[in-house]
């Protein structure tokens, strides 16, 4: 029996591809993202244990409030006396105080240059560390610089030209004095673009303060081990400082990326998770047709006494077979994908990461094996039942089995449906991942059961719009042949398009409503921020700036703000310092629930009414705030602003405040113009002020709302590529439904030949039979999708998304690439079904 | 040589080998054969003589190794795939023994197929005319699967005559049918010939169905080697007897 299944296997080597495809897709894609993973955590891990090599101990100011940026300046920082203090623990062989920042360097084009998340570091040049001057001298004069090989490559400078670099302070010249790289010839340590300053110049430009350090680095005496040592220091020194040793440092920061990677894998596997999804259809259609095509063998083996059981296993061994082989296929093209994937990531990402060696890890294995064995037996289990309840009698009978009825089918599918919404509406209700999640599974399995029902009407009617000819006529009604076949082939192209259609509802109504509050609410006329790439914020000035604003002609108001995280009452809030409180009532158009809304005075806060309840408090009441580098301070609530969706989560603060921040520098400024004044002309007068900024651009308050939205097409970009393979599977779908149908229709083909059909005829057929299937699965897809995004937007109506925005243009672009889809599927099947020899395929059995 | 316009389709001196070197087996050696319009021929032969690679031949599905096919004024051999499909499309009918219906349209539409292919008006006289001829009127919105195998051949007799071809072609037509329907089918194909001066060619092995021809030619080893001319039932099974005797061949 096992001998026979095999046989029967390796005989359909067509339909064991392109069933085995659609695994070898899925498992590919999951262990690509292990072995990307794996390979790129190592990597971090490496670096930052390079980077960390040379420190035993590290001494800094303990953070008051949590940092996010990496980039923004320090909490604190420390003096010569807590260098001296440090050199004269027991134990110390050398503390050399660090002068480390945020120096971002301006580029040939005049732009600031970006990396793909690796820090621009400005620093103080040390002799005697990890650095090898390359080329020319360390920065001498307080107009010199240093570069890392890796800036001077990214920036094309020279030993010998000029370079203009942004810190604290604004544009500053530079002459690059040197270039240098780290030890095994590497031009950085991991992509970072790193400038060194005379340890004068780095004081001023980097912590704002002359004879500062942000870190001591202290290396040990032989024999002292960084554990001992760290506590020495600490003891030493007291609770303010934080001292860790260079391996803890080491280890804390690879696992806060190690953090981002493992989020990015669950992202990439649920993807890898929809495709397998999508699997299933194509397999379960596969073996449905395949065991309908065996019915007369299947029978004939029942006769020859044939046990149930025996019938199962033989599509069960058939499909672990399949499994087995699309997933070291799968397997293997995985740890490809995923080792393409890590360079890229290294060369053009991450800059120069230097990779650990490609290694597979034994999750990629394993989830490799189980999900390309599971999901295909899983799919096959079916059409094995229905395998075993073949009669022996159906070997002496013509194949042609009646249609079964679809009640069954869709009551299942009704119920499942029903479920599977009421899961969806309680997990947006309660903004829970899990019911969600299930309930998109078990709705698309319930629509998919549907779907037979459905494709009845709707096919007819897609047939009718595109079938003119009379080959129009018969791919349309082949594809209404059976119901069962076209509805899983179409279902299976509909969860790609479902989801993605879901996702551009719900971010083209984010847009929409973003919009239409800026539009609304908004009566600023011009907006000056700091362009952030790739998630580095830059571009922050000083508050004299806004002042100058204030003055330019027909300004009429204009304010600023400076923001950082705040502790208040010990929660993490948006802390935020407003350079004129009126200003802003009047430009964002606030009102108060209680208090007036003005200027703070010391001691005062300000909060929104969200905000406010959640930490219950109300006007005249009191609150513990802790800023960056302040003390701790009690705090009377000044005013309480009415419900609004400018400002959330927020705490205002006076501005003397701003000193205490991580960062005292405004980081968006709104103008409003004096009514009649030419807006352009006044952005034009008002540019001059931050010609020294290039991180800093004044731009209308459409373009500014354009910007902010740019980054959700972003995002709509990156779920279309990655929800690509589930579309590209059940692409795959359609192909082998329409190459199944060409083998079993061979006879037929060979007759409308005969009778005078010609190739181009039959190509048409096909490819009406192969769009009919996808533009119907399109529409399902569009309208489920739909109904799911109009359903997430209710939702999350609290949380901002206050108009519904449906994308007309996207949705029909869906619809047309769909039915594009339909006619390349088509193309290999129409060509086998055009090729076939007339005389073969009239006597074909 | 020119189209014979006299004849409906013609062989001249028709070769026709199967497989290379030792395996090599000549399927026609010679076969000259013209059928005149308007006749109703029948091609008898046992398992292998070659009558039906002769009617392929003639039809365009199979090509020759030397010779001349012609049908009406077209000859056949050297035509390209697009000649032979348009050639099959307006000159050739075709009857299978079976699956010669499309299960997704209805008789109606099956009988109308060639033309609906080639994009051409039915002419509604002709097909009431072979419709009534065929008794399928209260049957054309039907669906072959509603049809019995009488039913579906008739069906199938109907479109291989209403684009009017040169020749019909009829391939053991009667071959899945009970004696009843068969008579009728082939009573059909007689009248279509003699009423309509339709070209009929049938290849059988029925003694009884060839009894129905004008004229039968028998074949054995890819040679004509008798001809029968307003043949009896009996007259066939006689000249297939003595052919056997001929060929020691032992027909059940």
């Amino acid at each position: 029996m096992l001998k026979a299944t095999l046989k029967s296997v390796l005989a359909r080597k067509l339909r064991l591809v392109l069933s085995g495809l659609a695994v070898v897709l899925g498992v590919m894609f999951v262990s690509g993202s292990f072995v990307l993973t794996d390979t790129l955590d190592r990597s971090f891990k490496d670096l930052f244990a390079t980077v960390y090599s040379e420190v035993d101990v590290e001494v800094a100011v303990k953070p008051k409030v949590d940092q996010d940026n990496p980039e923004a300046a320090r909490a604190g920082t420390l003096t010569a006396d807590d260098v001296k203090a440090v050199e004269s623990v027991d134990g110390v062989r050398t503390a050399v105080g660090d002068v480390i920042g945020s120096a971002r360097p301006i580029g040939e084009n005049g732009k600031v240059l970006t990396t793909s998340g690796a820090p621009r570091v400005g620093t103080a040049w040390r002799d005697g560390g990890q650095e090898e001057m390359r080329e020319g001298h360390p920065p001498r004069r307080d107009d010199e610089v240093a570069i890392s090989a890796y800036l001077a490559e990214t920036g094309g400078f020279q030993v010998g030209e000029q370079v203009s670099v942004l810190t604290l302070e604004p544009k500053r010249t530079f002459t690059v004095a040197g270039i240098f790289g780290y030890p095994g010839n590497r031009a950085s340590l991991g992509g970072e673009l790193t400038t060194a300053f005379t340890e004068t110049t780095a004081q001023q430009l980097l912590l704002g303060t002359p004879g500062a350090f942000s870190g001591i680095t202290v290396r040990a005496d032989d024999g002292v081990s960084q554990a001992v040592l760290r506590d020495r220091i600490q003891a030493a020194l007291g609770d303010a400082y934080q001292v860790k040793t260079g391996e803890q440092l080491a280890k804390e920061q690879a696992d806060e990326i190690g953090e981002g990677l493992a989020f990015f894998n669950y992202v990439l596997l649920g993807f890898a998770g929809i495709a397998l999804f999508v699997g299933i259809f194509i397999i379960l259609n596969t073996f449905s047709i395949i065991v309908a095509q065996r019915t007369r063998e299947l029978a004939l083996l029942r006769a020859m006494g044939a046990s149930r059981k025996q019938m199962i296993g033989s599509v069960v061994v058939e499909a672990v077979v399949i499994g087995l082989i699309a997933s070291v296929v799968g397997l293997g093209a995985g740890i490809g994908v995923g080792a393409l994937l890590a360079n890229v990531f290294s060369t053009i990402g991450g800059g120069s990461l230097h990779l650990a060696g490609i290694a597979v890890p034994p999750s990629a294995i394993i989830s490799s094996f189980a999900v390309g064995i599971i999901v295909t037996v899983l799919a096959a289990l079916l059409p094995a039942l229905r395998a075993s309840r073949i009669a022996p009698v159906a070997a002496l009978r013509e194949a042609a089995t009646p249609d079964r009825p679809l009640t069954r089918l869709t009551v299942a599918g009704g119920a499942l449906s029903l479920v599977g919404g009421g899961m969806l509406g309680f997990g947006f209700a309660g903004g829970s991942l899990w019911p969600i999640l299930s309930g998109l599974l078990l709705s698309f399995i319930g629509v998919a059961l549907l779907t037979p029902l459905i494709s009845r009407p709707v096919v007819s009617l897609i047939g009718k719009l595109l079938a003119w000819s009379m080959p129009g006529t018969l791919g349309r009604r082949n594809s209404a042949r059976n119901p069962r076949r076209t509805a899983i082939t179409a279902a299976a192209l509909m969860v790609g398009i479902a989801l993605i259609t879901g996702v551009s509802v719900v971010l083209t109504s984010a847009t929409t409503s973003i919009t239409k509050v800026a539009d609304t609410q908004i009566k600023a006329d011009l907006i000056i921020s700091g362009e952030s790439t790739n998630g580095q914020a830059g571009g922050t000035f000083g508050p004299d700036r806004v002042e100058k604003v204030l003055a330019t002609p027909g300004v009429e108001s204009a304010f600023g703000w400076y923001n950082d995280g705040v502790l208040i009452d010990g929660q993490r809030k948006f802390g935020t310092v407003v350079t004129d409180v009126p200003a802003m009532e009047r430009i964002f158009g606030l009102t108060s629930t209680s208090g007036t809304i003005s200027d703070l005075e010391d001691g005062e806060i300000g909060l929104d009414e969200a905000t406010a309840t959640a930490l219950n408090l109300r006007q005249g009441g009191t609150a513990t705030v802790q800023t960056t580098k302040g003390e701790q301070r009690a705090y009377t609530v000044a005013f309480v602003l009415a419900k609004t969706t400018l400002v959330a989560d927020s705490v205002f603060l006076p501005r003397s405040t701003a000193d205490e921040f991580a960062l005292a520098q405004v980081n968006t400024a709104f103008v409003k113009t004096d009514p009649g004044a030419n807006v352009a002309d006044v952005r034009k007068s008002i540019e001059p002020l931050f010609a020294d900024n290039p991180e800093v651009s004044v731009q209308d308050l459409s373009s500014f709302v354009r910007q902010q939205t740019a980054q959700l097409d972003t995002v709509l970009l990156m779920i279309q590529i990655l929800l690509a393979l589930a579309i590209l599977i059940a692409v795959l779908g359609v192909i082998n439904t329409l190459a199944l149908s060409v083998i079993e229709r061979t006879r037929e083909l060979g007759l409308l030949r005969a009778i005078g059909m010609r190739r181009a005829q039959v190509m048409r057929m096909i490819t009406v039979e192969s769009v009919v299937i996808s533009v119907f699965g399109a529409l399902l897809g569009l309208v489920v999708g739909t109904a799911l995004g109009v359903a997430a937007v209710q939702a999350l109506k609290d949380q901002g998304f206050t108009d519904l925005g449906i994308p007309w243009m996207q949705l029909g672009s869906y619809l047309l690439i769909a039915a594009g889809v339909g006619v390349v599927a088509a193309i290999l099947p129409a060509i086998r079904a055009a090729r076939l020899n007339v005389l073969q395929a009239i006597s074909y059995e | 040589m020119t189209g014979n316009v006299e004849s409906a389709a013609r062989a001249v001196d028709v070769w026709k080998s199967y497989g290379t070197g030792e395996a090599a087996v000549t399927a026609l050696a010679g076969v000259s054969v013209e059928f005149d319009r308007g006749r109703f021929t029948a091609i008898m032969g046992p398992s292998g003589s070659g009558k039906s690679t002769l009617m392929h031949c003639l039809a365009g599905l199979d090509t020759i190794d030397s010779g001349d096919v012609w049908i009406g004024a077209t000859k056949v051999n050297g035509l390209r795939d697009k000649g032979l499909t348009e050639l099959r499309r307006s000159q050739v009918g075709f009857i299978f023994q079976q699956f010669n219906l499309l299960p997704t349209l209805t008789a109606e539409e099956n009988i109308t197929l060639p033309l609906a292919i080639g994009g051409q008006k039915v002419d509604r006289a002709w097909f009431d005319a072979v419709i009534d001829t065929v008794g399928l009127r209260d049957r054309l919105t039907h669906r072959p699967t509603q049809l019995s195998g009488g039913q579906q051949q008739r069906v199938a007799c109907a479109r291989a005559l209403v684009a009017r071809p040169e020749v019909v072609f009829a391939d053991e037509p009667t071959g899945n049918l009970d004696s009843r329907s068969g008579a009728e089918v082939l009573g059909f194909l007689r009248r279509s010939a003699h009423e309509f001066g339709q070209t009929v060619v049938m290849v059988t092995h029925d003694p009884n169905a060839a009894s129905y021809a004008d004229r039968v030619i028998f074949l054995a080893d890819g040679r004509i080697v008798r001809e029968l001319h307003d043949p009896t039932a009996a007259a066939v099974l006689d000249t297939m007897k003595v052919l056997d005797g001929d060929d020691r061949l032992v027909v059940a």
